[in-house]
Formats: C-alpha cells, sequence, structure tokens
C-alpha cells in the first residue's frame, strides 16, 4: 500500500512538474480530435449512424495536404505570409478532399441502403467495408511507409507559459481548428443550410414534408463533415506525417470524443474532444506511450457505460 | 432540350466508366508516396489482351465487361426470362432437392470428398492451407455467425478471442515466458478445454459490459478491444513474449496404454482433427439454432423491445452468444497455436476479424451452409491469389477486395448468398428508417 501511495506520489510530482506543457499537448490534440468529432456527430445527427469510414476520410485528407505541399514547397524554405498561405492552402486541399470522399461515401455506401430502409447492422457492415476498401487502397497506390510533410513553417518556440514552450505548431493548429469550429458552429445555428440539417436531425419525415431536399441536406452535412476532417487529417499529419493507416487511432479517439461530449451535440464534441485530449496527455505521465490509446478507450467504454448520453447530453435527448 | 433517355442512358455511361476505372486502378499496379499517381497512370494506361482477341486499355477492357455486366443484369431484370428461368430452375432444384434420398446422397458425397481430400490434394502448399487457412477459418466463421448471425450484434474485434485459444494453448504447454498452468508442459490436447472455457470467459466479460450498449456502439467498442488485445499481447513482453512471440509450442500427440500417435508436419492429421470439430462445431450451433436459446437470439435480434416483453432477458443470451461464438474461435486458436507452433501478435489483427466477417457476410449471416460454403470459397480464392498472384497483385491488396464486397453484398444481396431460413430484416426493415427507436 505505502508503495502504491509512494508510486501516486512521484508521479503526481512528475505532473505537476510537467502540468502545463502537458496541458498545451493536450489542447492540440484535442481541438484535433474536436474535428474529427464533429464529422461523426453530425452524422450520427442526421443519420442516426456512426460514419465508421471516417477515419479514411481524415487520411485522404491528410494524403491531399501532403501532396499540395509537397508540390507547392518543393526544397524550399517558405516564411512569412507564403507560410500562411500555404497552410491555408494545404487545409482547403484536405478539407475540399475529404469532403469530396465523405460524399462519395454517402451516395455509393450509405444510400443505397437508406432508400432501401435497411436496418442499421447493414450500415455499419457497409461502412466498414467502404472504410477498408479506401485504407487499403491508399497502402497500394501511396506505399505502405510512412512519409514526413514538407513544412511549410519553421517550428520554433514562440514564447514560454509559466516554463512550459509554446511552438509555432500549437498556435497554428489552435487558430486555424478553432476558426473552422467557429465556423461551422455559425453555420448549423444561424444559415439556411444549418436550420435544414438540425430539422432532418429532429425528424427528417416532417421536415421533409416542409419542403427540406433530405438528400441534399444529408449530402451537405457529409460535405461539412468531411471538409472538417480532411482539414483536421492534414494539420495532423504537418506534425506527425503521412501514413495509410493514420486515420484509425485518431478517428477512434475522436470518436470517443463525439460521445463523451454527447453524440449528435456540436460544442459537445468540442467539449469533448479538449477534455479526451488533455486527459490523455497527462496519462502519460502514469502509464506508458503504449497504452496511451487504452485510456481513450477505456474512456469510451466508461462514458458508454454509466452516462451515454455524455456530458452535454444528446440532441435530441436519445439514450443508449 | 428534354431527352431524359438520353440523359438517363449517359448518367449510366459515366457511372460505368468511373466503376471501370476504379476497378482497373484497384487491379492495377502500385504506386509509392513519392510518385502519387504513377499506380494510377499505369493502372489505366496499360495494355492488357481482351480474351485474346485484341489488345486494349486496361480501362478499355473493364469498360466493355461493366457494359456487358450491365446489359445482363438489364437483360434479366427486364423480361420474362428473369421469371420463368429462374422460377423453373427454383422449382426442379426444389423437387430435387426436397426429396429425401436426394440429401442423403448429397451429404454422403460431401463425407467422401471431405475425408478423401488429403489424399486427392498433393500440393503441399494446399495441404498445409486446407488445414490453416480454410478449415480454421471455417471455425472462425462459425463461431462469429453465432454473434453476428444468429444475435444480430456485429462483433468486430472477434479476432480477440482467437488470440485468446492460441495464448491459451502456448500457456499451457509452457511456451511462454510465465509458468505453465498445469505445472509442466503438457500437450495441446490439454489446452482444449482451457482454451475454449478462457475464450469463453472473455466473451463473458467483454460482454456483460457492453452488451447493454444498442447495436453500433458495440461494434466500434469491440473494434477497441480487438486493438488493445493486440496492444497488450505486443506489449506485455514478461506475459506473451511481445512481439518476438511465443517459444514453441508442441505439436498435439496421444499415448494412451498402447496407443501413441504424434501429429507432426504432416497437415492431414490436423485436417481430420479439425474437421471432426468443425462437424462437432456445426452439430452444435445446429441444435442451439433450432432450440429454445436460438429461438430467442432471433427474437433479440428482430425486436429486442418486443422480446424483452416476451420474458426473454436480452443481456443474457447475449452474453451466451458471445461466449458460444468465442468457444469456437478458442478451438480455432488452439489448433492455429498447435499446427504453426509459433504464435506472435502480428496474427491477430483487425484485418482478420474483417476477414472472417466477409466469410460470414457473403455466404449468409445465420446460414450455417452459407457460412461454411462462404468460408471455403473465400478462403480458397485467397489462397490462389497468395499462391499463384496475378501481375501487380501483392498479399495485403485482399483487403481492398474484401472491403469492396462488404460494400457490394450489403447493396445488392444483405442477406447473402445462401440466406438463412428464418430470415433477418436485412432487406427491409419494419419501422420506418427515419423514426426507428432502436
Amino acid at each position: 500500500m505505502h508503495g502504491f501511495l509512494s508510486y501516486l506520489n512521484a508521479h503526481f510530482h512528475a505532473l505537476r512538474l510537467e502540468f502545463w506543457g502537458l496541458l498545451i499537448g493536450g489542447i492540440g490534440s484535442g481541438i484535433i480530435y474536436a474535428m474529427v468529432a464533429i464529422g461523426y456527430t453530425m452524422v450520427y445527427g442526421v443519420l442516426r449512424l456512426i460514419n465508421f469510414a471516417h477515419s479514411e476520410i481524415f487520411m485522404t485528407g491528410a494524403f491531399a495536404g501532403y501532396f499540395t505541399l509537397n508540390y507547392l514547397i518543393g526544397s524550399s524554405s517558405p516564411t512569412g505570409i507564403t507560410s500562411i498561405l500555404l497552410i491555408v492552402v494545404g487545409i482547403i486541399a484536405g478539407g475540399l478532399t475529404g469532403s469530396f470522399f465523405a460524399v462519395t461515401l454517402e451516395r455509393v455506401a450509405y444510400r443505397p441502403l437508406r432508400k432501401r430502409k435497411a436496418p442499421k447492422i447493414a450500415y455499419l457492415i457497409s461502412a466498414i467495408g467502404a472504410s477498408y476498401f479506401l485504407l487499403n487502397l491508399a497502402a497500394k497506390e501511396f506505399g505502405r511507409i510512412g512519409r514526413g510533410i514538407a513544412q511549410p513553417y519553421s517550428n520554433h518556440t514562440v514564447f514560454t507559459i509559466f516554463g512550459a514552450n509554446v511552438e509555432m505548431y500549437n498556435i497554428i493548429i489552435f487558430l486555424a481548428a478553432g476558426m473552422m469550429l467557429i465556423i461551422v458552429d455559425r453555420l448549423v445555428n444561424k444559415t439556411k443550410l444549418g436550420r435544414s440539417i438540425r430539422s432532418v436531425a429532429q425528424d427528417s419525415e416532417t421536415a421533409s414534408l416542409m419542403g427540406v431536399d433530405i438528400d441534399k441536406t444529408i449530402a451537405m452535412t457529409f460535405v461539412i463533415g468531411g471538409f472538417l476532417g480532411g482539414a483536421a487529417g492534414f494539420l495532423y499529419a504537418l506534425n506527425i506525417g503521412v501514413l495509410y493507416s493514420m486515420g484509425f487511432t485518431p478517428a477512434l479517439k475522436a470518436f470517443t470524443a463525439a460521445v463523451l461530449g454527447g453524440i449528435g451535440n456540436l460544442r459537445g464534441a468540442v467539449i469533448g474532444g479538449l477534455i479526451l485530449g488533455v486527459t490523455e496527455s497527462f496519462t502519460v505521465v502514469f502509464f506508458s506511450g503504449a497504452y496511451t490509446d487504452v485510456v481513450a478507450f477505456a474512456i469510451l467504454v466508461l462514458v458508454l457505460m454509466f452516462r451515454p448520453t455524455g456530458i452535454l447530453g444528446e440532441l435530441i435527448g436519445r439514450s443508449a | 432540350m428534354n431527352f431524359p433517355f438520353i440523359k438517363k442512358l449517359s448518367i449510366k455511361a459515366i457511372t460505368i466508366l468511373i466503376l471501370s476505372e476504379l476497378a482497373a486502378v484497384v487491379t492495377g499496379p502500385p504506386g509509392n508516396a513519392d510518385t502519387p499517381w504513377i499506380g494510377f497512370h499505369d493502372s489505366i494506361t496499360q495494355k492488357t489482351s481482351f480474351f485474346g482477341l485484341f489488345v486494349t486499355g486496361r480501362w478499355a477492357l473493364f469498360y466493355a465487361l461493366g457494359i456487358l455486366s450491365y446489359l445482363i443484369v438489364y437483360f434479366f431484370n427486364h423480361n420474362d426470362f428473369k421469371n420463368s428461368a429462374s422460377d423453373s430452375l427454383r422449382s426442379s432444384y426444389r423437387s430435387v432437392a426436397g426429396k429425401k434420398y436426394f440429401r442423403l446422397i448429397a451429404m454422403f458425397a460431401i463425407g467422401v470428398v471431405v475425408v478423401l481430400l488429403p489424399t486427392i490434394i498433393t500440393d503441399p502448399f494446399w495441404r498445409e492451407a486446407m488445414v490453416s487457412q480454410i478449415a480454421v477459418f471455417i471455425l472462425l466463421a462459425l463461431g462469429l455467425n453465432v454473434v453476428v448471425g444468429f444475435a444480430g450484434l456485429l462483433d468486430l474485434g472477434f479476432v480477440a478471442f482467437y488470440a485468446v485459444g492460441a495464448y491459451a494453448t502456448a500457456w499451457c504447454t509452457g511456451a511462454l515466458p510465465v509458468p505453465p498452468l498445469f505445472g509442466s508442459h503438457v500437450n495441446p490436447f490439454f489446452a482444449i478445454p482451457v482454451a475454449i472455457i478462457l475464450a469463453m470467459v472473455a466473451g463473458v466479460i467483454l460482454g456483460i459490459p457492453t452488451l447493454r450498449l444498442r447495436g453500433d456502439y458495440l461494434a466500434i467498442v469491440t473494434l477497441g478491444f480487438g486493438e488493445i488485445i493486440t496492444l497488450f499481447a505486443n506489449n506485455l513482453t514478461g506475459v506473451t513474449g511481445g512481439a518476438q512471440g511465443t517459444k514453441q509450442v508442441p505439436h498435439f500427440s496421444f499415448h494412451v496404454g498402447p496407443l501413441k500417435y504424434i501429429w507432426g508436419l504432416d497437415p492431414a492429421p490436423y485436417y481430420y482433427l479439425v474437421i471432426g470439430f468443425v462437424f462437432l462445431f456445426i452439430f452444435i450451433f445446429y441444435s442451439l439454432e433450432h432450440s429454445r436459446v436460438g429461438r430467442a437470439w432471433t427474437a433479440i435480434r428482430e425486436d429486442e423491445v418486443a422480446a424483452e416483453s416476451l420474458g426473454i432477458n436480452p443481456l443474457k443470451y447475449k452474453v451466451m452468444a458471445f461466449a458460444i461464438g468465442a468457444a469456437s474461435a478458442g478451438f480455432a486458436g488452439v489448433m492455429t497455436a498447435a499446427q504453426s507452433n509459433f504464435l506472435t501478435p502480428a496474427t491477430f489483427t483487425l484485418s482478420l476479424s474483417i476477414n472472417i466477417l466477409v466469410l460470414v457476410i457473403f455466404g449468409g449471416m445465420g446460414s450455417i451452409f452459407g457460412v461454411v460454403f462462404g468460408a471455403i470459397v473465400i478462403q480458397t480464392i485467397t489462397m490462389y491469389l497468395i499462391h499463384t498472384p496475378p501481375a501487380g497483385y501483392q498479399p495485403q491488396d485482399l483487403y481492398i477486395y474484401l472491403g469492396a464486397l462488404l460494400v457490394i453484398m450489403m447493396i445488392f444481396r444483405p442477406a447473402g448468398l445462401f440466406p438463412a431460413r428464418r430470415r433477418q430484416r436485412l432487406d427491409v426493415s419494419t419501422s420506418s428508417f427515419e423514426n426507428s427507436n432502436d
């Protein structure tokens, strides 16, 4: 017992020392989870199903960003306004590719089932199949070795908070992701498109009676979710690089984030993503790096068991 | 401009074009991250022979095949031929298949083929594959069929139970770094009950917390669970031997009184052992399907709320399905461990779970015959592709085709090639999709 207490004490001491550094790292990964989680949560909102292939949308976005930047940068090392422009171009390339694949996925793997009113298990199997198809096709076309991305900026410590370094990468992610999240929030809550998405999420039959084009709205939901997912893939790849199987773990964590915040709830997804990112970052102190993925998974199982509606509750108050 | 017919036709032509380009890319040569378009470029521009008639671009070949298959489907759907031909075929099949003597003859023929198979097949690759890649996969598919087909629970981490069975065998036979279960090394026969029980316990442990969740959550939780088992097998080096794998697992041996037999390197004895268990599991699962338990599974699968209102405890029966399905995976694990003598975590991947799922979906969820058929057909094709790979084919490319097959099956034939007699509600759900409350 004493041994355990001293173990905890030593680790909490380490946690106190590294608190700010871990917090910054956690927010950085958390905001990426949040972006991916929005894709899950929006699709769940309108279709009531988990888009299993979202991990591959993340991956395609990352690859699109990778190729675009490699093509544009070559061997130069851009600075200043060029860096910003390059990052914006990368985000747009990743996002548009993500949107394209998300819409195609909806058209090919989901819509035929939706027209037939197929049960849920058919969607899940179809989604798993599409996910595996894309994953392994990417492995075949782009090789099975991870690649670093051409850096559009020089990474350096910008300033320090309480002894923790805040790097350029953290600032870029925070600004880019923060802006996109705010835009999506406004889009869903204030525009006509957002209203139609919300109406389909609440009651699609009634929405269609009120003149909402269901197919178009669902496709637009995939466009928005796919854009965020693809852009998040690019931002993630800026730091980690690209690999055909890179989508799996972040997507599983983003799904956890979506459930944690309350699936179907946009702001919940953001809160869930940040909480998950920070929690995971802190647990590095307690477990070896190999088991950090287990932490996210354990959170998922615990949330599903004890509070399946998540922190903010589901959009339409459904329970598991 | 209003030519709906031409518009419709051109949409169809473009769709076929896109699909044929995709098929050309999927089957074409691989690329790499430095020259990303080389795979696509080569796939489109490569020339190939059109049934030996004339040489053309691969894309054109696929386009021609696409149009041909579209026309065939169109012809079947828009002619009386469809009904008359398929009806007469079906009725003639029924009139023969329904007869008792036909069933007996068919069963006898299958039995003879099954028994004689090791003497018919002489190629060492196929002798090996027929045990480790086909017979063992029939066991795995039968187990997953209980979970996915009978109880309607999508388990994407089924390989975890397979891993539990395999590592339990390694444990009993002393191939793990930890001391063996019975104190000393025993031969894998004694590991069979241990592996099956441990796999069933794993099923119960995983099932009790997760089976309360609704279907889509269950799928993602089992997916994570399968990954975590691999993670532990890789990282708990002191228990599992880590990524390096286990020490040598001995072969089966049989030593009672004067009778002594050791399963050696020849696959044939393993084949008979596995096939014996395949028939045992088929018998058990068939009996279960037609028992009170099987009817409870069907009821839960079709409508959980209604089943509950009839006094069925859904959690109890779902956990039961998990445990019973896990039993056959656990036994498959014993066979793999004892035959290959060696285990690494790299065997037990998510891809393998998906592979097993494809066998079940292709043959027909819930139909034992369909699942065995699916396992034999798909695994034979897989092995054929490994044995004599076409140009540009790598073993990992298999999952491109399996993934596509899952989507195609779900779109065109969700109940599989041989739909279960107690039909799953896969074509149309009775409740309205938009308002479904499950």
